[in-house]
């Protein structure tokens, strides 16, 4: 075989794997939309599961994901930015051996596989501190496993801002904290919110850490506080295929609940793909 | 007129830095909750009974904790998804990062990133639901729930981790390289395979690793695809169970303080030094990798 003919075939083998890999996602997306389309309407989204699940909606579930994402926002955004800040702005360029055990840390936490979260949350929050199983021992465990991905990314945003903004605001006589806020901030912030979002999306579609800090399987209304239990789409996915009497009685329903977490989780996905994309254009 | 204002920044950066401490307090935080609630079970079942027992029967009238038949379930389906996720996945980045034009690349590459958002439990019904009457109709195994079924979502999850982490790699190395193996006279596929392959090894092997890591760690996505048996076998048409299934099976039915309770995170243990040890792995390679082109 001479090296043109050659060449050719082991592109076009690559190519294949790719397509390959492409149209799995494709058909995978399609199939789901597919078949959960039938059920997706604003009733379903909006009314509470009647006749032991086997009918109606999933509201409680969606409201029960929307608290969890808030308080999420709420718990590890601010965090895991002043960490990135911190990592990328204050460590200096030569990093002493703290900063370095923190950049292993960091890293290190983000590879740590999200059952070992739930644990830690069972540990702490629900048996230690005494939150119980609830909504608010749920948020602080999945908060903790989204700030890794927060100050990763975050750090990642500050340091593509270029040097020579900082140089200008430090030489107008800026202090570190007014050049960090005013000129470093601003520019690294489109990068901080797609890092956010892709942690969030995350957060809203993880399952096992909740099974083990405050989700249920069914209630009858919508938790009232922070310390009540909740339900969530996720959960109910799994709930209704592998826990309820009769699953395949409630396999549209199931389609149904995972078309919505997916419209939730990949909407926001692209939304953070987009935006990236957006400003990277912009920069360059 | 200076001194608060420096006060001020002081403060600031003391506050910082205390934010990024958290994360040296969340790896501490998790090691010491481990210990806490898994060592009690060593009390009661011998360390070595613990991880070579081939029985894992918590709630038998005698009950039994060997964490073999889990080990080896996790090890089982790692190894299919690896076997499956690494050719298409390396292959896919080679394409992605040297074959492609730069329009064919902006297309194709969010379908894989978003592979990388699609929740694990949407995998794990994906498995349960069609997934596996798909594999039963094509091999006719007795058992619906099985290591092939958990292994080949596992590597569909896997890949946009090794598409991403080894593109960022090829792309990386640098034009000087290409260039000088061209002007000698070397074919794209030569220069492919020979120069630009072998110059990002580390990096591909990076997403390699860190692909393992998460397939030892996933846990709705088998859980829901394997059938939940723990034996201990290498037939991918077998039921097995994982680690991390056994966890978030039991933890839900289990009495808070009791031995099994104790071995559960006990499996915790293991499984985090698993996963700690890879991590450290990849980022040792990190290292290597950023040297090498820093020259």
């Amino acid at each position: 075989m001479n090296k043109r003919s050659k060449e050719t075939l082991f592109f076009q083998i690559l190519r294949l794997g790719t397509y390959v890999t492409v149209s799995t996602v494709v058909a995978l997306l399609a199939y789901l939309v597919y078949m959960g389309s039938d059920m997706l309407s604003f009733s379903f989204v909006t009314s509470f599961p009647r006749e032991g699940m086997t009918a109606g909606g999933i509201y409680p579930t969606v409201v029960g994901t929307l608290y969890l994402m808030a308080l999420v926002l709420l718990l590890s955004l601010p965090l895991g930015v002043a960490a990135a800040v911190y990592l990328s702005e204050y460590a200096g360029e030569r990093e002493s051996s703290l900063v370095r055990i923190i950049r292993i840390a960091t890293a290190n936490l983000a590879g740590v596989p999200s059952i070992v979260y739930g644990l830690l949350g069972l540990g702490l929050f629900v048996l230690f501190l005494g939150f119980g199983f609830s909504l608010l021992s749920a948020s602080l465990t999945l908060s903790l496993l989204t700030l890794p991905v927060i100050i990763t990314a975050s750090v990642e945003a500050l340091k593509t801002v270029p040097h020579s903004y900082r140089e200008a605001a430090l030489a107008l006589g800026a202090t570190k904290w007014q050049t960090t806020k005013r000129v470093v901030f601003p520019h690294a912030l489109p990068g901080i919110l797609t890092a956010s979002i892709i942690g969030l999306s995350r957060a809203a579609g993880e399952t096992a850490p909740i099974m083990m800090t405050g989700v249920a399987y069914f209630l009858s209304g919508l938790p009232q506080s922070v310390i009540d239990q909740f339900m969530a789409l996720p959960f109910h996915i799994f709930a209704l295929s592998t826990q309820s009497p009769n699953p395949d009685l409630t396999r549209p329903i199931q389609f149904g609940a995972v078309l919505v977490l997916l419209l939730l989780v990949l909407s926001m996905n692209l939304v953070a793909i987009l935006l990236r994309t957006y400003y990277r254009r912009r920069l360059s | 007129m200076r001194s608060p204002k420096r006060l001020g920044e002081k403060i600031i950066e003391r506050l910082l830095l205390l934010s990024a401490l958290v994360s040296i307090l969340l790896v501490a935080l998790i090691f010491l909750f481990l210990f806490r609630e898994g060592l009690p079970a060593f009390a009661e079942i011998p360390l070595l009974s613990f991880l070579t027992g081939e029985t894992w029967q918590p709630v038998a009238e005698e009950p039994k904790y060997g964490i073999l038949p889990l080990l080896s379930g996790t090890m089982l389906v790692t190894i299919g998804a690896v076997g499956v996720a690494v050719p298409l996945g390396i292959s896919t980045a080679l394409y992605l990062s040297e074959v492609a034009g730069s329009r064919e690349k902006e297309i194709l590459k969010p379908f894989i990133e978003l592979l990388a958002g699609v929740p694990s439990v949407v995998y794990g019904f994906v498995a349960l639901t069609v997934l596996a009457t798909a594999v039963q109709t094509l091999f006719g195994n007795t058992f619906r729930l099985n290591a092939l079924n958990g292994s080949l979502v596992l590597a569909v999850m896997i890949l946009p981790t090794i598409v991403s982490i080894a593109e960022d790699a090829l792309s990386a190395v640098p034009m000087e390289y290409k260039e000088a193996a061209w002007a000698l006279g070397a074919s794209r596929w030569e220069t492919l395979r020979r120069v630009v392959l072998p110059a990002a090894s580390s990096g591909v092997f990076i997403g390699v690793i860190l692909g393992i890591g998460r397939a030892v760690g996933e846990t709705m996505a088998v859980l829901m695809a394997t059938g939940n048996s723990p034996v201990v076998t290498a037939d991918f048409f077998r039921s097995i169970e994982t680690m991390t299934a056994a966890i978030a099976i039991e933890m839900g039915e289990v009495v808070y303080g009791s031995v099994h309770y104790s071995a559960l995170f006990a499996i915790g243990l293991v499984l985090f030094a698993i996963t700690f040890v890879i991590n450290l792995a990849a980022d040792a390679f990190v290292e290597r990798s950023v040297r090498r082109f820093k020259r």
